[in-house]
């Protein structure tokens, strides 16, 4: 470079107008870059607000209401659960007289429900109580008198009262308005219910559609007794029994990756473990639907002598197979965040590996571990395409008791609700994603509080 | 799978450790050429020269913590006690126990500054809290960091001052009371007054220990060494520009020797300020 250019250069960083020029321009280009962040940023928590807005405006609102029976003829109050048992009874042998058979194969009986009316009392009740000299007859033979007193002496006052307000009482939504509705249009509402519904006794109230009741209610196909029960108690189930899986293994193969499998350039086992690595990599990518189909050959097909089929054990392994690559992949970097220099101080003390990574690594990696295992565990409570390939039900009557249960879970009611065609499931699906969205922060929460605490110990 | 001896044979005479023709490699490449040295016990000695010329990585040979860079690989004998430390049956995690080491940047644990000290003795498995209080309190006082932290042995060791972070963790390394202590450039991150701190903790250790530093400060090792070794660079041209260098030992002597009279030109011309 000659004496010449350089001066030209040099006249250019002492010219003020050319600096003051590109000093605008600088500063515009910074403040473009400012509003379109911010307008991310807007456009972000819009479609948050937009989904709380349409959740909120399906969960909660005015329904009509109205009943086979009213409950206020059958008990003060309607308060069905301050009766006595037998005038529970009484109730049922009054309206329902004929369906006492019925009852008795759904609540006492325990065998095969198409041999119920053709056995003989006493195997039909073998163990349970039931009328003297009656062992020879069928059940159709007892008075409904008799039939009463068997629901009476092996049912509890709980079961009654559910049996009473389901096939009894029998309420049913006529007519439900949104949350927006009810507030701006109160006065329109009130009307259309005097006009149309105040005739036929029914009552016209403002409710909640998350409420006791819809937590701890089973499913049902009666949107007005339906609840999320059953649903609640397979996610969490499922969610709980997967990271039980996932996190050693997942945490295991992240260790052994980092820590063990380091071998020199060109032996064999880095290429192997390059290769594994790789794949891990990519598995984290691969559709849920792929690891459901995965899960229903193996877990639920080939191992079905284990896991029972389409259980919960198949599900959560499946799950665990989902989550595991992410899991493994956060954690190798949580791994790889800890310095070298705490290692090296370590190994100069004289500490064997697995002092090291004990001691030394796992602590300091752990808090990052653990938002690996929130991110994923997020993941298996939402997913949703897996488990309806690994059989989850979309409707069962019962709770599920143990691993080998047969379940359903939050997403797959939300979905099943959401496509019926009586209008109430879609309240009943709002208030099914809040149940999740409040599941989801909860598990979250605790997860980060064990996160924080991890933090604490590091830095005091 | 023979232990590391804790205590010199009657053979073994004055030196700590002895190296006979260290070659150092990092795969393929050289990094150190035949190095011999003889490590005077309960002295200070001291690694000088230029960067790049394999101080670091010579004082690293002498407790295998080069085993934990991938690819490395150290021939020639390292005798310490009479036992060639690269031999067959030699366990590096009882070499690190004997031949302790300080690190360039302070390294505490992010734990309590009680669990940095007691760190070393619980690895070894002692347990009695009654005993690692002892250790705890003898391993700081013996660091001069006692009377300052006393108080806070609660306190995370990260809390402390650069300087009171580097006398920790020659605290931690005194704890399990090696042989050998290997200080890899200790003051360089340190200003003028730590650095006085570290050098008279230095004074006062090398009644107990025998210790081996590298410093880039010719200041520092004329200050507290009482031998120095000068290592410098060799290099040969390749084609196309290329070059291939690696390190070689110059000159060993007393430190006096070292600044005052060198025998070897290249030595003089490095201390009088020439080049490195």
């Amino acid at each position: 470079m000659t004496d010449n250019t350089l001066d030209t250069q040099i006249d250019l960083v002492r010219d003020e107008g050319f600096y003051q020029t590109n000093l605008r321009s600088r500063k515009f280009r910074g403040n473009l870059w400012k509003n379109f962040f911010l307008l991310a940023i807007i456009v972000a928590f819009g479609a948050l607000l937009a989904l709380f807005y349409n959740i909120a405006n399906s969960a909660f609102g005015y329904v009509v209401e109205d009943y086979a029976v009213n409950p206020t003829t059958l008990a003060p109050d309607g308060n069905l659960s301050a009766l006595r048992e037998d005038e529970l009874i009484a109730i049922l042998l009054e309206y329902q007289e004929r369906r006492l058979p019925v009852y008795i194969r759904d609540y006492v009986f325990t065998g095969d429900p198409t041999q119920f009316t053709t056995l003989p009392v006493s195997e039909v009740l073998a163990g349970k109580w039931y009328p003297p000299e009656t062992d020879a007859l069928t059940i159709r033979d007892l008075t409904p008198a008799q039939q009463a007193e068997v629901l009476e002496r092996n049912m509890d006052q709980a079961q009654m009262v559910t049996l009473i307000t389901e096939q009894v009482v029998d309420p049913v939504v006529l007519e439900s308005y949104t949350l927006v509705e009810s507030i701006f249009n109160r006065p329109a509402i009130e009307a259309e219910f005097q006009e149309e519904f105040v005739e036929q006794g029914a009552t016209l109230y403002f409710t909640s559609w998350v409420n006791l009741d819809f937590l701890t209610s089973p499913l049902s196909n009666n949107p007005a007794a339906a609840g999320a029960r059953t649903a609640i108690i397979g996610t969490l189930l499922v969610v709980i029994v997967t990271i039980c899986i996932a996190f050693p293994i997942g945490v295991g193969a992240a260790i052994y990756l980092e820590e063990y499998s380091d071998h020199q350039e060109g032996h064999f086992l880095t290429r192997m473990n390059r290769i594994i690595e790789t794949n891990i990599r990519n598995l984290a990518g691969v559709p849920s639907i792929i690891y459901g189909l995965l899960g229903l050959a193996v877990f639920v097909r080939t191992l079905g002598g284990v896991t029972g089929g389409r259980t919960i054990i198949s599900a959560s392994l499946t799950m665990a197979l989902l989550i595991l690559p992410v899991i493994i992949i956060n954690a190798q970097e949580a791994l790889r965040a800890v310095p070298s220099s705490l290692r090296d101080a370590s190994y100069g003390m004289g500490a064997t590996k697995w002092q090291t990574i004990y001691k030394v690594v796992m602590p300091s990696a752990i808090p990052g571990i653990l938002t690996g295992t929130i991110l994923a565990m997020s993941r298996a409570i939402g997913e949703t395409a897996p488990l309806i390939i690994v059989g989850a039900s979309t409707f069962i009557l019962f709770d599920p008791s143990s691993l080998q249960s047969r379940f359903t879970v939050l997403p797959i009611l939300i979905y099943n609700w959401t496509s019926r065609p009586q209008p109430e499931f879609k309240n009943l699906a709002a208030s099914a994603i809040i149940v999740l969205l409040v599941l989801l922060l909860i598990l979250n929460a605790t997860a980060i509080i064990l996160r924080q605490r991890a933090r604490k110990s590091l830095a005091s | 799978m023979s232990a590391v001896k804790a205590t010199a044979p009657a053979t073994s005479g004055a030196y700590a450790i002895e190296l006979k023709n260290v070659n150092v490699f990092y795969g393929e490449k050289l990094a150190v050429k035949d190095v011999n040295v003889n490590i005077q016990r309960q002295k200070i000695t001291a690694f000088i020269g230029p960067s790049g010329c394999g101080k670091s990585t010579v004082l690293r040979a002498l407790n295998r913590m080069n085993d934990l860079v991938l690819g490395a690989r150290v021939a020639g004998e390292v005798i310490y006690n009479g036992q060639n430390l690269y031999g067959p049956n030699i366990d590096p995690v009882e070499v690190r126990r004997r031949i302790g080491m300080v690190f360039q940047k302070a390294n505490p644990f992010p734990k309590s500054i009680y669990d940095n000290i007691a760190y070393g003795p619980r690895l070894l498995g002692i347990r009695g809290k009654q005993q690692l209080d002892d250790i705890v309190e003898r391993s700081l006082k013996g660091a001069f960091l006692w009377d300052e932290v006393k108080n806070d042995l609660k306190k995370s060791g990260l809390a402390l001052s650069g300087g009171q972070q580097q006398r920790l963790c020659i605290a931690r390394a005194v704890a399990i009371e090696p042989d050998v202590i290997l200080m890899d450039e200790p003051c360089s991150a340190l200003d003028p007054i730590a650095t006085q701190a570290i050098e008279e903790l230095m004074r006062e250790l090398v009644k107990t220990y025998t210790i081996v530093i590298v410093t880039h400060n010719m200041q520092q090792a004329q200050r507290v060494a009482d031998f120095t070794a000068f290592f410098s660079i060799r290099k040969e041209m390749l084609n196309e520009g290329k070059d291939r260098r690696w390190g070689v030992l110059v000159e060993y002597a007393p430190t006096a020797t070292i600044f005052n009279s060198p025998a070897n030109e290249e030595t003089e011309r490095y201390i009088g300020g020439e080049f490195g």
